[in-house]
């Protein structure tokens, strides 16, 4: 079975989305993703999705569970280089991705997740209501 | 002008969705889409593969590259022999769903075409077209 490989990058996975995703393909990747978050103690995730010449509420959908999953695993997830014609289309359709941070392109996904790892964790939500 | 183009497709698995995303595509580029036309058509198309792939078990995709009042686009009809939809204005809705999707599928695909009308019987089926013009 096909699988999208998944890079190590410090304490940051990379995931480049380069084919057509369809449902097995989407849930092996969430799998590997997962393991893969525990076994290299990972903090962030990074999805480049450059490639991709459209966003469905299915892949938005793929998008979303990854970061959920993640982030009860203390890691976050930056979806990185989405095309301007695919973002004008993804909010037209109706989807929102509210519970993904994304940023324009690699180097600023990896700053994003950097920034977060240099916050004491003890500040993290603290005091805010 | 290149003569108008129809071309069908069954949707029986997930890669056939794949499949009618890329003859939607080059049937927009053939039609003159821009762009940015051309995504919102191949997203619909995708919604509604979808739709009828996880909804009615499968159907088939009609392409069209047609021309209306002078400007050229592609009209795109989806068929399915499956449960029909009980309340359409309400499948239109966004968040409304009877399976595991997010439930934009529908009203997604109608705001990304400029015509869209659907129609449906209980037991019988169900037929979506849309449309995208340049």
């Amino acid at each position: 079975m096909d699988r999208i490989p998944i890079l190590k990058m410090g304490d940051a996975l990379l995931v480049t989305i380069q084919v057509d995703m369809h449902d097995r393909l989407a849930t092996a990747l969430e799998e590997d993703l997962t393991s893969k978050i525990v076994a290299n103690h990972s903090r962030g995730v990074l999805i480049d999705i450059s490639a991709l010449e459209i966003v469905d509420s299915f892949i938005g959908r793929m998008l979303d569970n990854i970061a959920a999953v993640a982030r009860v695993l203390d890691a976050e997830t930056v979806v990185v280089g989405m095309r301007p014609a695919v973002a004008i289309t993804l909010v037209e359709l109706g989807l929102s991705l509210s519970g993904v941070k994304t940023a324009l392109n690699v180097e600023r996904g990896i700053a994003m997740i950097q920034r977060r790892l240099e916050t004491p964790e003890a500040v993290d939500d603290a005091g805010e209501d | 002008m290149t003569p108008a183009r129809t071309e069908t497709i069954e949707i029986k698995s997930s890669d056939d969705v794949v499949r009618v995303r890329q003859l939607v595509r080059a049937g927009a580029i053939e039609a003159g889409l821009s762009l940015v036309d051309q995504t919102k058509i191949v997203t619909a198309a995708s919604e509604l593969a979808r739709n009828a792939l996880d909804y009615a078990g499968g159907g088939t995709a009609l392409i069209d590259v047609a021309e209306n009042a002078g400007r050229r686009g592609l009209r795109l009809t989806f068929e399915d022999n499956g449960p029909g939809i009980a309340d359409v204005q309400l499948a239109l809705k966004d968040g409304f769903t009877t399976g595991s999707g997010l439930g934009l599928g529908l009203g997604g695909a109608k705001r990304l075409s400029n015509e869209f009308s659907i129609t449906s019987k209980q037991g019988v089926g169900t037929r979506v077209t849309i449309a995208r013009w340049t």
